[in-house]
């Protein structure tokens, strides 16, 4: 565990060297948390409570929102169609990173000194990975918390912000993020072992996106309604996805095909 | 230290390595000459557990190969054909992080001894992508040496260096020789390798030859006397013809190259007929053939072995 923990830092140091890495990871959560706190806030200067209708809202809004106001359902309602901007924070970060550090240790040559020590090629991918989620995570429950903290000044009222904290947030959050994360590393991964320009593998590895982006789109255009039964089967379809693409990384991830394939 | 028996290796159709079959002891300075594309590096990398052998078998330092790669990989250092540093990280990081990868107990120790070893020290917060290419080149080496391996694979260590920085790793080998490291030496250097090396391997797909370079001379070319001589006459060259114990006789620049057994024994005998032939023998030396004699005869038989 030592060694995955020596390289999750040297990729720290090395990476968060890179302009576009730390534009990456500080600034897209704080725009994506941005997003729904403004809107939030617009919403809320609009007047009291019975500005809106629950009959204005998708249908499913209204088994959803139970007791809550008509603005209060209105605000629930917009900020659930911005909690996949969360889950794109995970998605998008640990591409940036994963992409710059795998494909720059083939354009510095350094990872054939690296597989020369007695490190695991599990532990090598495992350093590599965590050095690539946690950023991820910690950013997506850091705008998250920021969110969930800004809330409380910009709602109708406390049950708005209450519901952040239901089952279907949590998931999303603290289950799907990191899910989401771990299949954004191992498509990193496998496009960096076919490319020597990073910001080539991440804007292919990126590819991960399109299925969430499809999920906001249909969400705010009335097709795809979230809610925790719904997330609950995305993390159980994400563990599942996760499992193979990291077992299919992994096997592209091997030290022969890496010193002999990797140009 | 090095044992390989019939080690091959394949990529697809092309073959890199040929059944190669080597010895290297102890605190040896092995040198292994060949090409470039000869297999050279690819026998590095199944040495040293990066890669497996299509056939054959090899133990480096007490690990056979392909059964306990990392306890081989601890035992081992490798300078690789490229530095291969992070250059965004400082000269003092990049060996820390790999001797915090070698479990080292105290890093800062053994990597506070290597920069100043390698007079890297007063520099050694500067990012290893300011380096001059020597500089890189020194740390990288230091980098195969901070865990202190039993067996160093060194593939082109002065390669792009300048004659002083060159003669610094030399110097550096040598030491590590001094210590009883052994050293599998990679170089296109001929004369690093004849000055460096206790034997050496000449090696295109397979062994071409293997001993240490004065037995390779000795076997490829013979001992060759040059006499200096105030005029030469064709008489002298048939004089030395008739001798029993002489090869060849050429006459270069109005000297006499003789090549002969033993010389030692039998340059007086040889100096005596001369004499008595009238020659008028100003002086005499032997001539050295170089070690890219040996290479390049070796190599070029194998490229025309009509």
């Amino acid at each position: 565990m030592k060694a995955v923990w020596v390289i999750v830092r040297k990729e720290w140091r090395e990476v968060f060297r890179n302009r576009m890495v730390i534009f990456t990871v500080a600034f897209l959560p704080l725009v994506l948390t941005a997003i729904p706190i403004g809107i939030l806030a617009s919403t809320r200067g609009g007047g009291g409570a019975g500005d809106f209708s629950t009959m204005d809202l998708p249908s499913g809004f209204e088994r959803l929102c139970g007791g809550l106001t008509g603005t209060a359902c209105a605000q629930y309602a917009l900020v659930s169609q911005f909690m996949l901007l969360f889950m794109m924070i995970p998605l998008m970060i640990p591409v940036t990173i994963a992409s710059y550090s795998i494909v720059g240790e083939k354009i510095t040559r350094t990872l054939e000194p690296l597989l020369a020590t007695p490190i695991s090629t599990l532990q090598l991918l495992s350093g590599k990975a965590l050095a690539a989620v946690l950023p991820a995570v910690a950013a997506t429950w850091g705008g998250f918390a920021i969110f969930a903290f800004a809330a409380r000044f910009v709602v109708v009222g406390p049950e708005v912000v209450a519901r952040l904290a239901d089952p279907l947030w949590l998931l999303a959050i603290f289950v799907v993020g990191p899910l989401l994360a771990l299949a954004s590393v191992s498509a990193a991964v496998m496009v960096s072992s076919r490319s020597t320009d990073p910001r080539a593998a991440e804007q292919v590895a990126m590819v991960v996106i399109v299925p969430l982006l499809g999920l906001f789109f249909g969400q705010i255009a009335g097709l795809i309604f979230l809610n925790a039964r719904l997330v609950a089967w995305m993390a159980a379809g994400l563990a599942v996805i996760d499992i193979g693409l990291l077992a299919f990384a992994v096997g592209l991830f091997q030290r022969e095909a890496i010193l002999t394939r990797w140009r | 230290m090095i044992q390989t028996e019939n080690l091959t290796r394949r990529f697809g159709d092309i073959l890199a390595v040929d059944r190669l079959t080597v010895s290297v002891a102890p605190g040896e300075i092995f040198g292994f000459l060949g090409p470039n594309g000869a297999g050279k590096t690819t026998t590095i990398r199944m040495l040293a557990g990066l890669i497996g052998p299509s056939s054959g078998q090899a133990t480096v330092a007490g690990c056979r190969l392909g059964r306990d790669d990392t306890t081989l990989r601890r035992r081992i250092g490798v300078l690789t054909e490229t530095p291969g540093l992070y250059d965004g990280l400082s000269a003092q990081a990049n060996l820390l992080f790999f001797a915090e990868l070698y479990g080292m107990t105290e890093p800062s120790a053994a990597v506070e001894h290597y920069l100043r070893w390698l007079g890297l020290w007063e520099r050694r917060f500067e990012p290893a992508g300011t380096f001059s290419k020597g500089m890189r080149q020194k740390l990288a080496i230091a980098r195969a040496l901070l865990h202190e391996p039993q067996v160093v694979f060194l593939d082109e260590p002065t390669s792009g260096l300048d004659p002083e920085a060159a003669h610094l790793v030399r110097d550096f080998i040598a030491e590590l020789r001094r210590e009883g490291r052994t050293i599998f030496l990679c170089t296109h250097n001929l004369d690093e390798a004849d000055r460096l090396c206790d034997r050496i391997g000449v090696f295109r797909q397979s062994l071409l030859a293997l001993d240490s370079p004065a037995a390779l001379r000795r076997q490829l070319f013979g001992r060759t006397v040059v006499i200096h001589l105030r005029a030469v006459a064709p008489t002298f060259a048939a004089a030395a013809r008739g001798l029993d114990f002489v090869h060849q006789v050429k006459e270069v620049d109005g000297k006499l190259l003789v090549t002969l057994d033993d010389p030692e024994v039998r340059n007086p005998d040889l100096i005596r007929t001369l004499v008595a032939a009238g020659a008028d023998v100003q002086f005499v030396g032997e001539l050295r053939q170089t070690l890219e004699d040996v290479y390049l005869h070796l190599v070029n038989a194998k490229e025309k072995p009509a």
